[in-house]
């Protein structure tokens, strides 16, 4: 029974990990047919938010709400990786619907890049960047139209780019000048520390549950029942399955395909920030970070079937949970007395990354029988 | 049409005496050093010729070439260990001893043989590139699904090879450097000298055996599935069986120019499975004109020095560069350098400027008097 | 009786639940030009689809030459003897008239044969005559992407001849061709049938009169009537399907 319980609370929480990071490629694959090899980075982008949040809550001012820093990480992250994600949108992948081989190249190049923009630029300057970027979003969306129209149009524009880039570098200044972490840059792991309320387990069934994962477990359920809300019940969500079905009629009935690009890109970019937040809860952040998790990412989506949300969660699980039974070994202690050659195979795989090259290859083995997944979308137009 | 023939023909005919003139002129005018790194990038030219074969010919784009790249390596480094472990306790190579291993796991065996390498560098590859594309073609994935788990391969063979100590030294890789081929150190300059005229020699061979499986019908029917695979069906080819010959031989490419990279570099090690690496041989050929062979090669080896050169004066900028490349001949430049000068680029170039009084406005169509439909 | 070329058999296919295609019978004798129409979701493009093997039916049998097609697969299907134009003109864009034919013409169209042998002499003969009946020797090495619409469509066709089929399938070959163009083609098809068999889908009613062949009717996935034009067009059911309920509705 203990086994069991402790079996599946490991599936469980490789599979969340798994799932939450997938989540948001699930969407922008899915729904725009675009392959982002950068998604791994924009979770990087949303660990190293989380980090500099934390240390934003170490100044003494904050020092009293440092608990809840997890929660402000999560919007922040969010946040930052939608923002970086809807740069991407806006200047290299608009130029590529239609034709996902060009889209994972693209994104690979800015793979390349964030990983050596991490790298070589400090992070005070780098949260300054970002800062710029979110406050001029913030004025070409929320001021009204006319204003750019005038014969100040131009003065206007200009005007808010420039207080957008002194907040910027405010911010910059700021930052480098409060935590000398922050100044410098490195190319070096750091290490998220999470308030002493999240440390160490809950103790149930005479076991223990590390309260980390159940917080990642926690962020996944809500962050799954949100996306799958929001596309199916909100305006947007209608918008965006219209435009994934029939570009060109969406945009005759008045859509704006433009926006929906930039809103859905957004989403899946921000679940990879929310995805950075559980994975440097996990471990420590590096510019690599997101290498580790990207090809496992496009399993699940590739086992759960294009455009499926339910396909991706099952897909995860049962990712997850096939890793904890072959790398655990677990099949030896339930089944002690195997054949010797059998327990021998049992032992080889059983370590995590054979437990990985097991998996896969399951996987690969599935598509056989299942070659668009566990939910295949259905229709005359799917092969042309 | 003739007229631009010609042109192309002229073209690549400079450019091959160039490369030509270039690679007998090396030895004599690079230091060691160089000329050692010159070989290994035309080694990587023939990885590229097959990524061109597969991706820019039948537009199946592979990230799991490193998995042939890196067993043909393989082959080359265990013949070189068993070649030269004659003195090593129990005669087999000396990292067995760290893990306790005192017997030569069997399939090393045959490695002692030194024709039996001589087949397994590309023979060995080209199969497991076979049994792989076979299995995914025949369910007619294709497109990013076939990129995705030839991928995920990738990282399968990967964590095989990285966590096998015992069997092939696992992350630590297989040193060639300190072995002997014919009595002589492999890493010793003469050797190297050597390698770098076979390298020469193999491209120039790889190349024309591309071109020569391009040039007819069976090159038109690999554009005809990259183009428009239904209609290829319809017309009665089977397009798994062109795609899984044509896998087969970029494989086969893949693993002959693994080994040569290995000899020439000194190690084989799982390093060579890494997800980048195989993505880079995307962009070499993206960058020197897909569907073109001679870009594929000028394209590997101009990239990599570029590589080196800009590496070492200013090291963090190549990530920058590099990523840079991707974006831009994606979005920009999507037929490569080589099919941008052959598709008249330039000249469209300097007209767009003003400097060239020439200004085209279509691709050129001749007209036909004895036409008698015009729509 | 004559043996039937092609006999579609109770033929049912379903995306989801709708049924594309409904207990479907239909039979070619060799040799006979056959024109299909209906409107828009009769099931055309779905039957075309059957028969060549691109969709699998839930039910019933499709039998060429007497044998069962249901389990061989496209390329097959297509060694057989059934080619195929699809509705849009599908060449291949990147390559030149002459190697458009050349694909269509060669044989054994397996990979080793073609890496080893070059188009031979017979088949250059046969791409030059082809080239000859759509008037196209002038453009032999020209790209086919730069042709003209008509002439595209028109490949295509020649595409479909040159590989000998037994049966032709051809789908809206006049869709976006002008009036003298979409004569030229009637009278190509009417001279292939005999030699050939061929199967004609259209909407364009005059070019199916042009044609002066049995018509079948396509409606909701099954066969409404046969006949010639003159019958199918006097047909109360014809009118009802194509132009909604008769005069009593209106009233």
């Amino acid at each position: 029974m203990q086994l069991i319980i402790e079996s599946l609370f490991n599936s469980v929480a490789i599979g969340s990990v798994l799932l939450i990071a997938a989540l948001g490629l699930a969407i922008v694959f899915g729904l725009m047919g675009v392959i982002n090899l950068a998604h791994g980075e924009l979770m990087m982008v949303g660990a190293y938010s989380t980090y500099v949040i934390q240390l934003i809550f170490k100044l003494p001012i904050l020092k009293p709400f440092y608990d809840i820093y997890v929660l402000v990480a999560i919007v922040v992250a969010f946040i930052v990786s939608g923002v970086v994600g809807i740069l991407l949108e806006r200047t290299v992948i608009r130029r590529l619907y239609g034709s996902p081989l060009e889209t994972l190249l693209a994104t690979w190049g800015v793979s390349l890049i964030l990983q050596q923009f991490v790298r070589s630029v400090p992070l005070a300057y780098a949260t300054g960047f970002v800062v710029t970027i979110f406050i001029s979003l913030l004025f070409s969306t929320f001021t009204p139209k006319k204003l750019f129209q005038g014969s100040r149009g131009k003065l206007i524009k200009a005007g808010a780019l420039s207080t957008s880039a002194v907040a910027g570098v405010l911010t910059a200044g700021l930052l480098a000048s409060l935590v000398s972490k922050l100044s410098r840059a490195s190319a070096r792991n750091v290490d998220v520390t999470a308030p002493a309320w999240m440390r160490g387990g809950i103790d149930l069934f005479g076991m223990t549950f590390p309260k980390t994962r159940l917080l990642i477990i926690f962020i996944t359920i809500i962050s799954v029942i949100a996306v799958s809300f929001f596309l199916n019940k909100s305006v947007w969500g209608v918008r965006i399955r219209a435009v994934t079905q029939n570009r060109e009629m969406s945009e005759c009935l008045g859509i704006s395909t433009e926006n929906v690009d930039l809103i859905t890109f957004g989403i899946g970019s921000g679940l990879a920030g929310i995805a950075g937040v559980a994975v440097s809860l996990l471990g420590s952040v590096g510019p690599n970070v997101g290498v580790n998790y990207i090809v496992g990412c496009f399993m699940v989506v590739v086992l759960g079937g294009v455009g499926n949300l339910l396909g991706t969660v099952i897909a995860s699980f049962s990712i997850g949970l096939l890793t904890d039974i072959i790398g655990s070994g677990r099949l030896l202690t339930i089944w002690p007395n195997m054949p010797h050659q059998l327990a021998s195979t049992v032992d080889f795989f059983s370590t995590t990354s054979m437990a990985r090259v097991m998996v896969f290859a399951l996987i690969v083995a599935f598509l056989q029988y299942r070659p668009a997944g566990l939910f295949p979308q259905k229709g005359r137009m799917m092969e042309s | 049409m003739n007229n631009s023939h010609t042109l192309k023909g002229r073209l690549s005919l400079f450019i091959w005496i160039v490369i030509i003139a270039a690679l007998v002129s090396a030895p004599s005018i690079l230091p060691v050093f160089r000329l050692n790194l010159l070989g290994r990038y035309l080694s990587l030219a023939i990885v590229a010729l097959g990524v061109d074969l597969i991706w820019g010919f039948t537009g199946l784009l592979s990230l799991g070439q490193g998995i042939f790249f890196a067993l043909g390596g393989y082959c080359a480094a265990m013949y070189l260990q068993l070649n030269s472990s004659g003195d090593f306790p129990n005669g087999i190579p000396e990292f067995f001893g760290l893990y306790g291993v005192n017997k030569l796991p069997f399939f090393w065996e045959p490695f002692h043989s030194s024709l039996f390498t001589i087949i397994a560098i590309w023979l060995i590859p080209a199969a497991v590139a076979a049994l792989l594309g076979f299995l995914v073609f025949r369910n007619r994935i294709k497109g990013v699904y076939f990129s995705i788990l030839t991928q995920a391969a990738l990282l399968v063979f990967f964590n095989f090879f990285n966590g096998q100590q015992k069997l092939i030294n696992g992350t630590n890789g297989l040193k060639t450097d300190v072995t002997f081929l014919f009595g002589q150190l492999v890493g010793s300059e003469s050797v190297q000298r050597w390698f770098f005229w076979v390298t020469a020699l193999l491209v120039i061979f790889a190349w024309c055996f591309s071109k020569w499986v391009v040039r007819g019908l069976f090159g038109n029917v690999l554009i005809g599935i990259r183009d428009d695979e239904p209609r290829i069906r319809f017309t009665g080819y089977n397009p798994t069986l062109f795609k899984t010959i044509i896998f087969a031989i970029a494989g086969g490419l893949a693993g002959i120019s693994g080994a040569l990279y290995t000899v020439q570099s000194g190690i084989v090690s799982p390093q060579f499975m890494t997800v980048p690496f195989s993505i880079e041989m995307v962009i070499w050929v993206a960058v020197g004109g897909r569907g073109t062979l001679l870009g594929a090669i000028i394209g590997a080896v101009c990239i990599n020095y570029a590589k080196s050169l800009i590496s070492e004066a200013l090291p963090a900028s190549w990530m920058f560069i590099q990523g840079g490349l991707f974006i831009l001949v994606v979005t920009a430049l999507p037929e490569g350098v080589l099919g941008w000068i052959q598709g008249n680029g330039p000249r469209n170039l300097l007209s767009r400027l003003g400097i060239s009084r020439y200004s085209t406005t279509y691709p050129k169509v001749e007209i036909d008097q004895t036409q008698e439909i015009e729509l | 009786m004559t043996k039937l070329l092609l006999e579609l058999k109770g033929v049912t296919v379903k995306f989801g639940g709708f049924k594309a295609l409904d207990d479907l019978n239909l039979s070619l004798r060799p040799g006979e030009l056959r024109a299909v129409i209906g409107p828009n979701g009769a099931g055309k493009t779905t039957f075309l689809d059957v028969i060549t093997g691109k969709v699998k039916p839930n039910k019933g049998d499709v039998y060429f030459k007497g044998k069962s097609l249901l389990n061989q697969r496209e390329h097959r299907i297509a060694r057989l003897g059934i080619g195929r134009k699809f509705q849009s003109p599908r060449i291949f864009e990147k390559l030149s008239v002459f190697d458009n034919l050349a694909l269509a013409v060669a044989w054994p169209k397996k990979p080793i044969p073609l890496l080893l042998e070059s188009t031979k002499r017979t088949e250059t003969d046969q791409i030059n005559h082809l080239m000859s009946i759509i008037n196209l020797q002038a453009k032999a090495n020209v790209i086919a992407g730069s042709l003209s619409h008509g002439q595209k469509q028109w490949l295509e066709i020649s595409m479909l001849v040159g590989q000998k089929p037994d049966l032709l399938l051809v789908d809206e070959p006049v869709a976006g061709l002008t009036d003298e163009e979409t004569d030229l083609t009637a009278d190509l098809l009417k001279s292939l049938a005999g030699e050939n068999t061929v199967l004609v889908i259209d909407h364009d009613m005059d070019f199916i009169k042009r044609l002066n062949s049995p018509v079948s009717v396509l409606h909701q996935g099954h066969v409404l009537c046969e006949g010639d034009m003159q019958t199918i067009q006097n047909d109360p059911r014809v009118i009802e399907v194509y132009l909604g309920q008769p005069e009593e509705n209106i009233l």
